[in-house]
């Protein structure tokens, strides 16, 4: 009676588990614990720009890690002007950055975006505007590479006082408070002008704008001459967040001169047609294995293939949640998992049927089957797991994504495997044989033998 | 009861014969090639330019080669996509800036309109293309070293348990050296490329590769103690019977998913496939003909070199 207590438990398990899975699949749904839960295609499903860039220094010569990450932030800042749907801006290994902008056509535009030099401006602000609000502003200088602020859409332009060329120096302090703060200092022929603006506009807002982002926004207190100080009003800063602000202003510019080492662009329609067919590709991959399945293994194989569809499930499920970029090398990574998948059951049934044939009772075939296959079945997954950890690796930190995202989906296929193919499978037949038992010792066919 | 093992030396010969012929192909390929590589490679693995275009009406050869001589690019390799009606042409040069790119595309465009949508263009400067080539080969190396270290620990109770390691990784490389062979001969007769596919593809094969061989293993490792009284060549043939079942039905089921796919799954993964196809039955065949039969060969003294 042991057993069978277990069986409801499992059997509860699963539902929920399955549940979970096709609530998270349902179009409807858009969010998960507070993630984004869209299924995410890669740039050779859907088309768009990849640019690769490198740090433009001496081979021999290091490259200070800091610098790479502000650089990577800058150029984040820069790509999400372009209004391009989740911009992906990675650091890859120790000396490159890799940009993928979906969507976008003209790898020349995105370069020369990238590459630009971006603009600090203080400006005389208004209590509204918060981080990440987009400006218009009256300084308009040639040296944009891109123009992201619509004119129309914006109804006030703001005044732009002094631009980061009036910038000496800034770091993390602290204020008055004890509270983490932005020090700056400015270049000395700047100092007097701001010293009277300051002085005339106390107590209005002053706001600093990186390429027409706004990025802090603060009352002026005091006159400020040569040094001044940003506090992060009633709760101050964070340390991070002073620390960041800091470098945006001391690096209106990238850090690192970055080159670009290589670009690709792929037309949505291409891309397009490759979703096409891989999706049909799939579908028909795996309707032949639940056929071959049913056909082959018949009563078990008809559970194996309800566990391969649970598989699928969660796969899609944790796709969406995690999230996992979907490029063609990820969706093999699924396909080849899939294969693992049902070879588990193959070595359960035909284990199965070994048992049987030396004349044990159907429960204990099943339970021996189980039993015995797990050893193999866990050795070739573990050595594949061995494998991914090591491609994951190598993907991750040289220029190959794609040997990254087929060996993350493989990973999650082999993982997810082991709890279908063991217990999802296990469950369904000592259930079928606890309902069925006596019809199915008198119709063997009906087990594929 | 049949016996695989005692025709061994046939299987190891027919392997070496189909690796000899691959080798031929991939050492006639290096010195044949300018890149002096074992196939031909793709815009991934090797720097240059790869435009692929979809123009909206006929556009000749001749008039694709004088836009890029326009742009001072000497011969680059000039060559139709799909059928003749599908005006998709396929242009490698050496490696290009986005700017010159898009310039070249624009003089093209004036040739013929391009569209869009459905063209192509990538870039991949010197170091990069050599990068990932060197990154992919050395993780396939710490791989087959960290799976041999894996097998060593998961048959650790079996006697000689490193032959097991050493063995699975024969068979390994039997079907990496086998499905480049198959690569060089359809690069030489049907100038396929090796691109970022074919390197999933190679990655994808040594997977399977694996888990066959490991099956196989297991049963013997299960077989050892129970059959106490057998001698080990008998065991092992017994286990690669015993499990000959489930190898046929594994390979029969992908073996149907792949035909599918090469029907069905559209022009631009089929070469993919077929290099998938080569691969996995090679893994199959390597499993049972090879490593397992070399574990008897090895126990036998037969190895030169080995106890």
């Amino acid at each position: 009676m042991q057993r069978s207590y277990h069986t409801g438990r499992w059997l509860l398990f699963i539902l929920s588990v399955v549940a979970v899975s096709v609530w998270v699949n349902l179009p409807g749904t858009t969010n998960v614990l507070g993630r984004d839960v869209g299924l995410r295609q890669g740039l050779d499903l859907q088309g768009g720009v990849q640019v690769l860039l490198e740090a433009d220094l001496p081979p021999g010569q290091e490259v200070d890690s800091q610098d790479m990450r502000v650089a990577r932030n800058i150029i984040e800042n820069r790509v999400n002007g372009l209004g391009v749907t989740e911009p992906v801006v990675q650091l890859q290994g120790d000396r490159r950055i890799i940009v993928e902008l979906p969507g976008i056509q003209d790898p020349d535009e995105a370069v020369n975006t990238i590459q630009a030099t971006a603009l600090l401006e203080f400006i005389a602000g208004h209590s509204n505007l918060q981080a990440g609000d987009v400006v218009y502003t009256t300084h308009q200088a040639g040296s944009m590479a891109f123009d992201v602020v619509d004119p129309a859409l914006t109804s006030v332009q703001f005044e732009t006082v002094m631009t980061g060329e009036a910038l000496r120096d800034a770091g993390v302090d602290r204020d008055q408070m004890g509270q983490f703060a932005v020090a700056f200092r400015l270049k000395p022929e700047w100092a007097g002008f701001f010293e009277e603006y300051t002085g005339a506009h106390k107590g209005e807002f002053l706001t600093i704008v990186l390429d027409k982002q706004v990025i802090s926004n603060a009352v002026i207190r005091d006159a400020i001459g040569e040094a001044g100080i940003i506090s992060g009003g009633e709760g101050g800063f964070e340390y991070e967040d002073a620390q960041r602000l800091a470098t945006q202003l001391r690096y209106g510019s990238l850090p690192i001169p970055l080159r670009v080492e290589g670009n690709t662009s792929i037309g949505p329609t291409l891309g397009q047609e490759s979703v096409e067919a891989s999706v049909r590709a799939g579908t028909i991959g795996v309707a032949i294995v639940l056929a071959f399945m049913v056909i082959y293994y018949r009563g078990p194989g008809v559970l194996a293939a309800l566990a391969l569809v649970i598989y699928a499930l969660i796969n899609l499920a944790l796709y969406k949640f995690v999230p996992v970029t979907l490029t063609m090398p990820a969706i093999t990574g699924f396909l080849l998992s899939t294969g693992m998948a049902v070879d588990a059951n193959i070595l359960v049934f035909e284990r199965m049927k070994e048992e049987l044939r030396d004349g044990r009772s159907l429960r204990s075939a099943i339970e021996n089957a189980f039993g015995r296959a797990w050893t193999s079945i866990r050795d070739s997954n573990l050595s594949t797991l061995i494998t991914c950890a090591i491609l994951f690796y190598f993907g991750s930190n040289f220029g190959a994504n794609m040997v990254k995202g087929f060996a993350l989906t493989l990973a999650l296929g082999v993982m997810i495997n082991m709890f279908t193919a063991i217990m999802v499978t296990r469950t369904f037949m000592r259930l079928a044989v606890g309902w069925l038992g006596d019809w199915l010792k008198t119709h063997q066919w009906s087990l594929g033998i | 009861m049949f016996s695989i093992v005692e025709r061994r030396r046939w299987f190891f010969l027919l392997s070496g014969m189909v690796i000899l012929i691959g080798i031929v192909a991939m050492g006639y390929s290096v010195v044949t090639l300018d890149t002096h590589t074992p196939f031909p490679l793709g815009v991934d693995f090797q720097s240059g330019t790869r435009f692929v275009l979809w123009f909206q009406e006929p556009i000749s050869e001749g008039a694709i080669r004088d836009v890029f001589a326009r742009f001072d690019v000497t011969n680059p390799s000039v060559s139709r996509l799909g059928e003749e009606e599908d005006n998709t042409w396929q242009i490698r040069s050496e490696f290009m800036s986005a700017e010159d790119s898009q310039a070249v595309k624009a003089a093209l465009a004036s040739e013929a309109p391009i569209d869009d949508s459905k063209s192509e263009v990538d870039s991949v400067s010197p170091t990069v293309g050599a990068e990932v080539t060197r990154a992919a080969a050395l993780a396939v190396f710490v791989a087959a070293v960290a799976i041999l270290l894996f097998v060593v620990i998961a048959f650790r109770q079996v006697p000689n348990a490193f032959r097991y390691g050493a063995c699975a990784i024969v068979a390994m490389m039997h079907d990496i050296l086998v499905t480049m062979g198959f690569m060089a001969i359809a690069g030489l007769v049907m100038g396929w490329e090796a691109d970022a596919l074919f390197l999933t593809a190679m990655l994808t094969v040594i997977g399977f590769s694996v888990q066959d061989t490991i099956v196989v293993f297991d049963r013997i490792r299960e077989n050892i103690p129970k059959r106490k009284n057998e001698a080990y060549e008998t065991i092992v043939n017994r286990s690669i019977l015993e499990t000959l079942h489930r190898s046929l039905a594994t390979q029969l089921n992908a073996v149907f998913v792949m035909i599918a796919l090469l029907l069905f799954g559209g022009a631009s993964i089929q070469q993919f496939i077929a290099v998938l196809l080569v691969g996995m039955v090679s893994g199959t065949y390597s499993s049972i003909f090879n490593a397992v039969p070399l574990l008897v060969a090895w126990e036998k003294g037969e190895l030169p070199l080995l106890g």
